[in-house]
């Protein structure tokens, strides 16, 4: 690690704000009844080191999927700050945002999808590189594909180039999505559940793949994912997602093993041990996420809380700092 | 005498271009009443395909062959005619993604009604107290039978659809994936209805899934299946504790723990294709443990312990010997 | 930490696929019976278009026998009303038939293809314009509106492609616009367009080579079409001025060619256009499939096969004494 980096956060996301409109019928708009909108992102705060990884953790509609969407500026932010490498990204034209997308690659959940299916590997791994203008010639574009599939196990890469996606495995194809997105040699990769589409047999791979991408090449890494278990396992921080907000960031394990926020206790609780003996009580919340538009007044999570209190219908609790557990280890309840 | 028994089970399909694809080759277990029964390997491995061919679902170009007893009874041998009483009565099945094969514009409880009436369980308003019956048995409001699907969120329409597949009172009851596409808390509602359902109605439950915690905390027993056969069965804490066929082991490892502090990782390879005659132990190309005889001899499944098989010449002294 | 690697990677595979190699549409054409005689079918029509007139017997504009003369040695398919040899009438015909039917439909595919292109890509308020004015276009009765432009114009082969043309678009736009909006919402196109690639880019590239085996599909049905509705309007008299297949039936109608029980003035045009369309209908389909590599695969994947009841069950062999 340089020194000159060290101290720079790679992403810096303060307070972002994403919400969609939804669409009125022709009566209500004649009525003038008020736009409503679904706040899919609600001041989210965020940040992530070179050779870090942080994993978004929460269940669908928790807003962890628009997050990254807006960190990318494939969603527009209604507001709040996203800085890549101390840069403010969020205003950016779409000429000065190509070098930044450069430097931000996204892993997709399908590798199904995510590849062109008329597309050779050759072609899939080097359109990124034809497009940001990278490597000259074509002799020295082959040469950096062969490079990029190498890195990612795609060994001997002649083996893989000439062929379709159609022709590759799942997890064989998630390995191409990732080399088309390191020949840009990003600085920070989006992974949005990179391998809940795969077989388990192969979905440690990529994880690893990823996990030593990080590591040897000081690549900051951004998970998505509903899989706490695998946040344990690969990520250095764990941010839990609900309804918009993080109600709890800190330090992976301590994260695992001293949950602070209600949530947090009741999402662990729920997730399937390997081992049989380990069968602990699963602490179910009732329901299920209620839908972002309605949103319960006070403590968004008060209404299925196990251990909510009346203040808790009042009072919006802000992420901070857990009594007893270490200061960088943070959570969104007035109880701790 | 088990509840169902399924013995030497092969489903062959004849793929289009000729040739034919040994799906599942050779497959034997059973469930009593009340057990839960986990099927897991990897996709391909056959455990979908099996679970159709219970249900005498597959397509013409499938060829079944094997015996299937429920309660004695062959269900098998007699081809679509006597598939035909059993399917659903004794045996049904919540198909992965069941959740959205609801018919749109039809009310949930008209749907859970349909089963009863076409096999002459109930009618009229029998047959609606038993679908509100039903839905009260898998925690939804009776009163919501008047809705529609699309009023039922995620985990109330997989509620609903296994209120449907009850509708004609199963003995056995064919899970596949049922909570693949849903979120973590969600899955541990529904797999908590599968454990109550299992103690209350005595239902015998066979859990087909790729995500081996799952079994772990649900199932009693476990068979695990690769390339078609059965790699391995028995109880799930014998298997996690001491598995003795390698791909048990190496499921287990490339699966992320909580709070183990192990390496996963992955198993490498991809499993055989089922086209053609296989030749030796057909996990040899990816075990960490194979040795020449893995290469010409298939092994047989054996018993290596009391309820627990394998197949694997690790556990034949035979092989080992010599 | 450092991670632990697989032995071997994953994707290293040990069932390496070969890459297909060779012409797509010569695969397909050898695979498929019926892809083959369409292309014959229109294969031979163009070939009779391009050297018929040089190889035609007689004129055909001149009468070279008596009228209504019945097939016969001098006259292999016989005379018309005017005495006009109907093989010289046929060959020549063809290439004006032929030419209206390619070139209109050309016209239909750069209009229509390129109006649904614009309108499934750039979405909003411009594809609802556009739209709109499909739908239009749609609801028009065809045939009215060729005639008045016909007549209105005059008649020239210029004008009768572009009429035609211009009313056979509306199709090859609704049905390319869905597929752009599909496309153009799909993973690989998101990643571009995230990757910062150019909208031209990205309509070249990734989605146009996609729409392409459908756009090619539908024009290739165009041509049926286009070539019917040459037939109607020449038939009305407001057609190409010279002789076509359907001029041809005109004069047959118009000189009571049916009264007169001879077949050979109207059989052979009119069996040339039901071959001509059908020809390209079995070629639009079997090229839709060629240029799809996704459906080439598609009998390899169980998934791909719908569940349907009644699989072949083989009665198992009587176990002794069981």
């Amino acid at each position: 690690m340089s020194a000159s980096v060290v101290d720079a956060e790679l992403l810096e996301v303060r307070d972002l704000v994403v919400r969609y409109p939804i669409r009125r019928g022709l009566l209500a708009a004649l009525r003038r009844e008020p736009r409503r909108f679904v706040s899919a992102v609600d001041g989210v705060s965020l940040s992530v080191r070179p050779g870090e990884m942080l994993a978004i953790v929460g269940e669908s509609g928790c807003g962890k999927t628009s997050t990254a969407q807006a960190i990318l500026r494939m969603v527009e932010a209604e507001s709040g700050v996203v800085e890549v490498e101390g840069r403010d990204v969020t205003h950016l034209g779409a000429a000065d945002l190509r070098p930044v997308r450069r430097i931000m690659q996204m892993v997709y959940q399908d590798p199904y999808e995510s590849l062109d299916p008329r597309f050779r590997v050759r072609r899939a791994v080097e359109e990124p590189m034809v497009i940001h203008g990278i490597g000259g010639s074509k002799e020295e574009r082959e040469r950096l594909v062969l490079e990029a599939l190498d890195r990612v196990d795609l060994s001997p890469p002649d083996l893989f180039v000439d062929r379709y996606p159609h022709e590759l495995s799942g997890g064989q194809r998630q390995r191409v999505a990732i080399a088309a997105s390191l020949v840009l040699d990003p600085k920070l990769l989006l992974a949005d559940e990179p391998v809940s589409m795969l077989d388990v047999s192969v979905r440690a791979g990529i994880l690893t793949l990823l996990d030593r991408l990080r590591r040897d090449g000081d690549m900051g890494v951004l998970m998505i994912t509903h899989d706490l278990s695998t946040a344990a396992h690969f990520a250095d921080r764990i941010a839990v997602m609900y309804l918009g907000r993080i109600v709890e960031e800190g330090p992976a394990r301590q994260v695992i093993r001293a949950p602070q926020h209600p949530y947090t206790k009741a999402l662990l609780s729920v997730v399937p041990k390997r081992d049989p003996r380990d069968r602990t009580e699963p602490q179910i919340l009732q329901g299920e996420t209620p839908n972002p538009v309605d949103l319960p007044t006070g403590c968004r999570f008060h209404p299925r809380c196990p251990v909510a209190e009346d203040r808790c219908r009042t009072i919006d609790p802000e992420l901070h700092a857990a009594r007893g557990a270490g200061e960088d280890h943070r959570a969104a309840c007035v109880l701790v | 005498m088990s509840l169902l028994r399924v013995e030497d089970l092969h489903v062959r399909f004849d793929l289009p271009h000729g040739g034919r694809l040994h799906a599942v080759q050779g497959v034997s277990f059973g469930v009593d009443d009340g057990e839960r029964l986990g099927l897991v390997g990897e996709s391909g491995c056959g455990k979908t395909t099996a679970l159709l061919a219970l249900m005498g679902l597959l397509p013409p170009t499938a060829e079944v062959d094997g015996h299937v007893e429920i309660d004695g009874v062959e269900i098998l041998r007699g081809g679509e005619d006597a598939m035909r009483p059993s399917r659903w009565t004794d045996i049904a099945m919540i198909f992965q993604g069941a959740m959205n094969a609801f018919n749109p514009v039809k009310t949930v409880g008209s749907q859970i009604v349909e089963p009863m009436e076409f096999h002459g369980i109930a009618t009229g308003s029998a047959a609606k107290d038993q679908a509100a019956e039903l839905l009260r048995l898998v925690g939804i409001q009776p009163s919501a039978a008047d809705r529609y699907p699309h009023e039922f969120s995620g985990g109330m329409r997989q509620r609903a659809a296994i209120a449907m597949a009850l509708a004609c009172n199963p003995k056995v009851l064919l899970a596949d994936e049922p909570t693949t596409a849903l979120d973590v808390m969600v899955q541990a509602q529904i797999l908590q209805l599968l454990v109550a359902l299992t103690k209350e109605l005595g239902l015998a439950v066979i859990l087909v899934t790729h995500d081996l915690p799952l079994v772990t905390q649900v199932c009693d027993r476990a068979v695990v299946m690769y390339a078609g056969r059965i790699a391995e069965s028995g109880p799930v804490d014998t298997l996690f504790h001491d598995p003795r066929h390698p791909y048990t082991r190496l499921l287990f490892e490339a699966t992320p723990d909580l709070t183990g502090d192990v390496d996963v990782v992955s198993i490498p390879g991809a499993p055989p294709r089922l086209d053609r005659e296989l030749v030796g132990c057909p996990f040899e190309p990816r075990c960490d443990r194979a040795f020449d005889p893995c290469k010409v001899r298939t092994p047989a499944l054996m018993d290596v312990a009391v309820n627990h098989e394998a197949a694997c010449h690790l556990n034949d002294a035979t092989v080992m010997a010599g | 930490m450092k991670a632990v690697e697989p032995a071997i990677a994953e994707g290293t595979a040990l069932e390496a696929v070969p890459s297909a190699r060779g012409n797509p549409v010569i695969q397909v054409l050898r695979e498929r019976r019926s892809a083959l005689l369409g292309f014959f079918i229109v294969a031979f029509f163009i070939v009779l278009a391009i050297v018929g007139p040089s190889l035609a017997p007689y004129s055909w504009t001149v009468p070279s026998g008596p009228v209504y003369a019945p097939p016969s040695a001098q006259h292999l398919l016989g005379t018309d009303g005017s005495g006009v040899d109907v093989l010289s009438e046929m060959m020549y015909g063809g290439r004006t038939s032929l030419i209206v039917g390619f070139a209109a439909a050309l016209v239909a595919m750069i209009v229509g293809g390129g109006i649904g292109l614009t309108a499934g890509y750039t979405g909003g308020g411009t594809d609802v314009g556009l739209m709109r004015l499909t739908d239009y276009f749609l609801v028009i009765p065809d045939l009215v509106l060729m005639i008045v432009i016909a007549t209105v114009f005059g008649p020239s082969l210029s004008h009768v492609i572009l009429v035609i043309g211009l009313l056979l678009w509306t199709t090859t736009a609704r049905i390319v616009r869905s597929q752009v909006k599909s496309i153009r919402e799909r993973v690989y196109v998101r990643r571009a367009r995230s990757l910062g690639a150019s909208h031209r880019r990205i309509v070249f590239q990734h989605i146009l080579p996609q729409v392409a085996p459908l756009l090619i599909a539908t024009t290739v049905l165009t041509i049926a079409y286009a070539i019917f509705d040459e037939s109607a309007l020449a038939f009305l008299g407001v057609g190409v001025p010279g002789v076509s297949w359907g001029t041809m039936l005109e004069h047959a109608f118009e000189r009571t060619a049916m009264t007169e029980g001879a077949w050979w003035a109207f059989v052979p045009p009119g069996l040339a256009i039901g071959l001509v369309v059908v020809g390209c209908y079995l070629m639009g389909q079997a090229i839709e499939d060629a240029l799809n590599p996704r459906l080439r695969v598609a009998h390899l994947s169980i998934h791909s096969w719908r569940v349907r009841p009644a699989g072949r069950v083989v009665a198992p062999a009587e176990e002794p004494g069981g």
